[in-house]
């Protein structure tokens, strides 16, 4: 379904893509590890177009991202959950939730979006009386399942999740990975998930693909990571400090 | 040799700003007359940039109007020219002292928030989630409030110019003896058409620029707290340059000859 193939991406002098391919099936769960600052939140973002790669093409149902003809019923095709939830903070919550639902192609009238971000509230564990807040009065966890509320208010087929543990407590953490688990396998979606908590990743992922030195080190089904003979999955797995990947201490 | 390398650097540089600036302000109109149309951000803009600003104008324009003729009063006074501070008031305040005053609190108040607001949203990764929702940035983020402000700024232009006259007008008659009806009347007779335009003209332009220079510093923000930092000063020195000097041109259009 979704098909990178030889993409590059450089900052400057540093050159996070080096040339990743990578195969993601349709209503599979993918999760990307890897190290900080591996670039595994550009790979993502080169699928959306948030990112320009410099060489390489990347295709979803054998189309070319870079040549869609409707960019909003492309977009209108993903969700996505930012690492820090990135809801708007000028808008209450079940208006960051129905966003997509108020504008645009998939556009509803008013009281039926809020039903529906209602509706999805509850689905991620959250009571109506959260819908007219602002973000800023919500817990982190609660912004993350907003967050996630609004990846799968317009049920995408294609849904990323962009390090969504990072912050919480363990608790909290493994209730995310789990209704992530739950919604993904219910909704029969397609998703690329970005991480580097190992819960996250035997929780969520059907395949694993590790990037490493802007390339992708390894792939496989998450059953066989923990016997992926390879000196970079296994210190990453293992959360060893010694190893081919350089630790800075 | 290496001065003037620097100052060829220093060149391509301010015209390569100039270039980016410029492209942003293309790809805002351009924007700005197709659709969707944001109704709402738009409405909250003029709410922000209009109505909300009118305080701290009604405030600048009234202090700078008394003072203007405080000013006149005793410099008029050293060649027996008191008479004149009606005319000079309201030809002070509508030609200049309106829409540059009011055209900098602006840029203070209203780009500072835009260029915090945005840059913000950039370094928290709303701007990648607008693009996500299928909601262009410029459409939703820039265009409401750059239109908001060509609209609502000479509207304050003109309550500042006003309030200005109104505050030399207090001041001449409270203190410095002045016939309340003729000083009305003198101001009336005295001020054209073209002061009135001219004076709309520059608020429109003013507001403009401030709006795009707080659109454009946050949506090129760096990371970070020091990212959203240097962008709202940078709007901020930007918008008030830029009004300082398209008041210099303005002016020279509407009455170099």
């Amino acid at each position: 379904m979704i098909t990178l193939s030889d993409v590059h991406k450089s900052f400057g002098d540093n050159h996070v893509l080096r040339g990743v391919d990578l195969h993601v099936a349709r209503g599979t769960s993918t999760v990307i590890i890897g190290g900080s600052g591996t670039g595994k939140s550009i790979c993502i973002k080169t699928v959306l177009g948030l990112v320009t790669p410099e060489r390489g093409t990347i295709t979803v149902d054998g189309q070319d991202v870079t040549k869609t003809g409707d960019r909003d019923a492309f977009l209108a095709r993903f969700g996505m959950l930012f690492q820090a939830a990135a809801l708007f903070d000028s808008l209450p919550v079940w208006q960051n939730v129905a966003f997509r639902l108020m504008r645009g192609s998939l556009k509803r009238p008013k009281d039926e979006a809020r039903e529906i971000a209602i509706e999805k509230l509850r689905r991620v564990g959250l009571t109506p009386d959260v819908a007219d807040r602002l973000p800023a009065e919500l817990s982190g966890g609660m912004q993350k399942r907003v967050g996630l509320a609004r990846a799968i208010a317009a049920e995408p087929e294609i849904i990323f999740f962009d390090e969504p543990t990072t912050g919480l407590d363990p608790i909290m953490a493994g209730v995310i990975n789990d209704l992530i688990r739950e919604i993904v396998t219910e909704m029969g979606a397609t998703t690329m998930t970005i991480t580097h908590d190992m819960t996250s990743v035997r929780t969520i992922a059907d395949n694993v693909a590790m990037l490493h030195g802007g390339k992708i080190r390894w792939t496989g089904p998450v059953a066989d990571i923990d016997a992926a003979h390879d000196p970079y999955v296994d210190q990453f797995i293992n959360g060893r400090a010694e190893g081919p990947i350089e630790t800075v201490r | 040799m290496r001065a003037l390398a620097g100052i060829g650097a220093v060149t391509l540089g301010l015209l390569a700003a100039i270039g980016r600036v410029a492209m942003f302000f293309g790809a805002t109109v351009t924007h700005l007359v197709r659709p969707p149309f944001y109704l709402r951000e738009f409405a909250l803009a003029l709410l922000n940039i209009g109505w909300l600003s009118l305080p701290v104008v009604g405030l600048t324009a009234i202090f700078t109007g008394g003072a203007l003729a405080l000013q006149i009063y005793a410099g008029g006074a050293r060649f027996n020219a008191e008479a004149v501070v009606p005319q000079i008031v309201a030809i002070g305040m509508v030609r200049e002292l309106g829409p540059v005053l009011v055209g900098l609190m602006i840029a203070a108040r209203v780009t500072s928030s835009i260029a915090a607001e945005i840059a913000t949203m950039k370094v928290t990764e709303q701007i990648d989630a607008l693009v996500t929702l299928s909601t262009h940035p410029m459409k939703y983020l820039a265009v409401p409030r750059v239109l908001a402000a060509t609209l609502a700024v000479p509207l304050l232009v003109g309550v500042g110019d006003v309030i200005g006259i109104f505050g030399g007008y207090a001041v001449a008659t409270g203190t410095l003896g002045f016939n309340a009806a003729a000083y009305i009347q003198n101001t009336v007779d005295f001020l054209e058409l073209r002061d009135v335009v001219s004076s709309l003209v520059k608020g429109a332009v003013f507001g403009c620029l401030a709006a795009l220079m707080g659109c454009y510093f946050g949506m090129n923000s760096g990371r970070g707290a020091q990212g959203v930092g240097r962008a709202t000063k940078g709007s901020v020195e930007a918008a008030a340059v830029l009004i300082l000097a398209a008041n210099f041109v303005l002016t020279g259009v509407f009455f170099s000859i």
